[in-house]
């Protein structure tokens, strides 16, 4: 494979930016290219946040991801403003707990994870991302899998090591479905 | 598995810095460049350093201004109004020839203007910024690895031509993450008898100042200091070439713009086209023996910008006029996309096949 | 046949270029006496102001660096963070200290910045010629108030030792006068004690030097310093104005 471009996107607090930390050190461990580049400034602060992932066998020139051949929309707002910029063929990822409609694309594929819902039943409150990140690595094999745990000790700060096993458990459910 | 680690850009600015050495920072708060003082504040306590929350950016480069006549590595960083703020201590600083290193990311002016990426600050970069005669010299990473590797060669190149040196980022260098890897560094043994340190009374005072009240006097320090900078020109000019052997169009691009327009030269040469790109590393000095060489061959140039159009004036001088020089722009805090520049190149494969 | 009068030896062989009646000179020497009398020269770093004492690099013997206008107390921050071991004094006027320089003057304080400033008042900006100042007194005639200071278009003169008094950070604010033989011996006393207070790591300490500018306020020297006594100290009353550890030594005895 090239190269794999991918945004996720969503409200402010749905651990965007951290999903997208998780599968660019994932990208890093398999010795490829990554760039990983979030919206910043008020944004941040409650509103949409997303980031731009970019996973490559080459060295990678913008890492603006325009054109994404992976759209992660956690909630419907996201999806609204994206859904049209989806590459051909790529790979549509809804949060079908926050999210009530389908996709108007017919050349992509959608994949509906009700990850909010799976979430709190689970008792992985807060980490409807790491389980649609587990969906997302099932279903899209260019990204590999070799790298799941290394890659989450990596973005799991010290402080935080606690989290680390509820992370994942979540990627692992979310791989699972 | 690789032994990179992934680092915003920001924070391998300050890394890097901490790594060459240099053990004080001043700052205050700015998007979007506060990443670089939250990690100061973070690791300098922890190796005996100093991090500082100035008053102001006036009162950050003045501090720096005092820890650089004391002959330590020390920086500032902030973004493009407060850089404004910073310049006339900047000009101080080149006028006492001192080293220091000053990090701008930018942000989208002018005024108090936004927080997205901008590169409008050319200007200011590289004809000195402040009042009076004087240059800094002006790195322009295009990647986390080179603001980390910049910063290593920032504070290297103050030392040996004691001089201020600016890293002219932007947001997206500065909030990107990128693998990166610290490099094996050994700063150069530079003697700084000049610094005041107290004379133990072994010596006459030293005495660091700009103040020369004697026009003739003054004269002498300013050429003085150019044949330094002719120096710096001579030597220290950076550039990447990419696919500029056979190309007849030629990309003038640093920083994201270049990272940006990397993807449309890509795109051109798939479509047949002999396109290529030189990408300033020292905007001051502008590396214009690249550009020169260059416009032997090339038929036009294209200056991709996010800017009303800075950088242009300098590819333009480099080639003299020889060549049409383009721009293709976004400003305000908006990036152009590959697929702009793409639309200009072809625009301009256009015009010269038709001729 | 002895020596009975000399030239600090922190002072260099540099003619002042100081007005005739003015008291920087004076001012200077206590300076280069208390740091004789400490025997810091060889470790000591002035920074020099924006204002009439912009040369003051020339004229003292240690290591000295000029500040541009008002930055003078973020610069000795730059040098003392750099060089804790080293004694970092500067020395501003009250334009430079209290307008220009006012908020890194009152941040440098608010830190206990241990570094020494001298601060010379004499209500008048003197390089450029006899402009209003900061602390030019109401109704004062100026170049720039040449119908004298109106309190209600310019506001009220800035009175600094009350002012950082408020402050919790700072170790030691004095203001003291140099128009009489017996001021000059208390100025004398509280400048070496600014420089005792930084060698005991004590903490920012702040010597406001009531001073006069016979050249800018149009007075012949005598007129100038007895002027002192009557417009500017009722103004700016002598005094400590804060003295931190005297005040927790009388905390602890009571």
């Amino acid at each position: 494979m090239g190269t794999t471009q991918i945004l996720i996107a969503g409200f402010g607090g749905q651990g965007v930016l951290f999903a997208g930390k998780f599968l660019a050190y994932m990208g890093l461990m398999e010795d490829k290219q990554v760039s990983w580049l979030p919206s910043y400034g008020p944004e941040m602060r409650g509103g949409t946040a997303n980031c731009s992932v970019i996973i490559s066998d080459e060295s990678i020139g913008s890492p603006i991801v325009s054109a994404p051949d992976i759209l992660i929309a956690m909630n419907l707002p996201s999806l609204d403003k994206y859904e049209s910029s989806v590459a051909s063929g790529g790979m549509i990822f809804i949060d079908g707990t926050l999210i009530s409609r389908g996709i108007e694309r017919n050349d992509v594929k959608m994949h509906n994870i009700d990850a909010t819902k799976l979430a709190s039943q689970n008792g992985y409150s807060g980490l409807s991302n790491m389980i649609i990140m587990g969906k997302v690595i099932k279903e899209c094999p260019a990204l590999g899998n070799a790298y799941v745990e290394a890659a989450l000790s990596k973005v799991v700060s010290e402080r935080h090591r606690n989290l680390y096993d509820s992370n994942l458990a979540a990627v692992t459910l979310g791989y699972n479905i | 598995m690789t032994d990179k680690v992934l680092m915003k850009g920001n924070e391998a600015i300050a890394e890097a810095a901490i790594q060459a050495g240099c053990r004080f920072y001043f700052g205050y708060p700015i998007t979007p460049q506060t990443e670089i003082a939250a990690y100061m504040a973070k690791r300098m306590p922890k190796i005996s350093g100093t991090f500082l929350q100035a008053e102001s950016e006036i009162a950050a480069i003045n501090m720096v201004y005092g820890v650089a006549s004391a002959g330590k590595r020390v920086m500032t960083s902030s973004s493009s109004p407060g850089i404004s703020l910073k310049s006339e201590g900047i000009s101080y600083i080149a006028g006492c020839d001192l080293p220091a290193l000053i990090v701008n990311v930018q942000r989208g002016g002018p005024g108090l203007g936004g927080i997205q990426p901008s590169q409008s600050d050319y200007f200011q970069a590289t004809r000195g910024g402040g009042h009076g005669d004087y240059h800094v010299i002006a790195l322009a990473p295009a990647s986390v690895q080179e603001m980390a590797d910049l910063t290593f060669k920032g504070f290297d190149l103050a030392d040996i031509y004691r001089t201020p040196v600016m890293i002219l980022a932007d947001g997206t260098m500065g909030q990107m993450m990128e693998p990166v890897k610290m490099k094996d560094y050994t700063p150069p043994d530079i003697n700084k008898d000049w610094a005041v340190t107290g004379t133990k009374m072994m010596r006459e005072h030293n005495i660091i100042n700009s103040l020369c009240l004697d026009p003739e006097s003054l004269e002498i320090s300013n050429f003085k200091r150019y044949e330094k900078y002719k120096t710096i020109c001579e030597k220290e000019a950076m550039c990447e070439e990419y696919l500029t052997n056979d190309a007849d169009i030629v990309i003038a691009a640093f920083g994201i713009a270049a990272r940006v327009s990397k993807n449309a030269v890509n795109e051109a040469r798939a479509n047949g086209l002999k396109v290529g790109m030189i990408r300033p590393i020292t905007l001051w000095p502008f590396p214009k023996d690249a550009f020169e060489r260059a416009a032997e061959k090339a038929k036009a140039f294209i200056s991709v910008e996010l800017s009303m159009g800075q950088m242009i004036e300098d590819v333009s001088l480099a080639v003299r006029c020889r060549k049409p020089v383009y721009l293709c722009n976004r400003a305000g805090g908006m990036i152009p996309s590959p697929e702009q520049v793409l639309a200009k190149i072809n625009e301009i494969a256009n015009m010269s096949n038709s001729k | 046949m002895s020596i009975v009068f000399e030239k600090p030896h922190a002072l260099t062989d540099a003619a002042l270029h100081y007005c005739p009646g003015c008291t920087h000179g004076i001012i200077h020497r206590l300076v280069a006496e208390a740091i004789d009398d400490l025997k810091i020269e060889g470790k000591t770093v002035g920074v020099a102001p924006v204002g009439c004492a912009v040369m003051a690099y020339n004229y003292f013997a240690c290591d000295m660096v000029e500040a541009a206008h008002g930055r003078a107390p973020a610069v000795a921050t730059g040098l003392k963070r750099a060089m804790p071991d080293n004694i970092i004094f500067t020395y501003q006027g009250d334009g430079d200290l209290a307008s220009i320089g006012m908020a890194e003057t009152v941040h440098a304080a608010t830190r206990n910045e241990n570094i020494t400033v001298i601060f010379v008042n004499n209500a008048i900006y003197g390089m450029t010629g006899g402009q209003m100042a900061p602390t030019s007194l109401p109704g004062q005639v100026t170049q720039t108030s040449p119908y004298g200071r109106d309190v209600n278009v310019c506001g009220y003169p800035i009175k600094i030792c009350e002012l950082l008094s408020n402050l919790d950070g700072p170790e030691y604010l004095e203001r003291v006068a140099v128009n009489n033989v017996k001021n000059v011996k208390n100025a004398k006393r509280a400048i070496k004690k600014a420089f005792e207070n930084q060698i005991n790591k004590k903490g920012f300490s702040l010597i406001e030097v009531i001073s006069s500018c016979p050249t800018n306020w149009g007075m012949t020297p005598d007129q100038a310093l007895a002027w002192i006594d009557e417009k500017m100290i009722p103004y700016y009353p002598l005094g400590v104005y804060k003295d931190k550890s005297a005040q927790k030594d009388s905390e602890v005895k009571a």
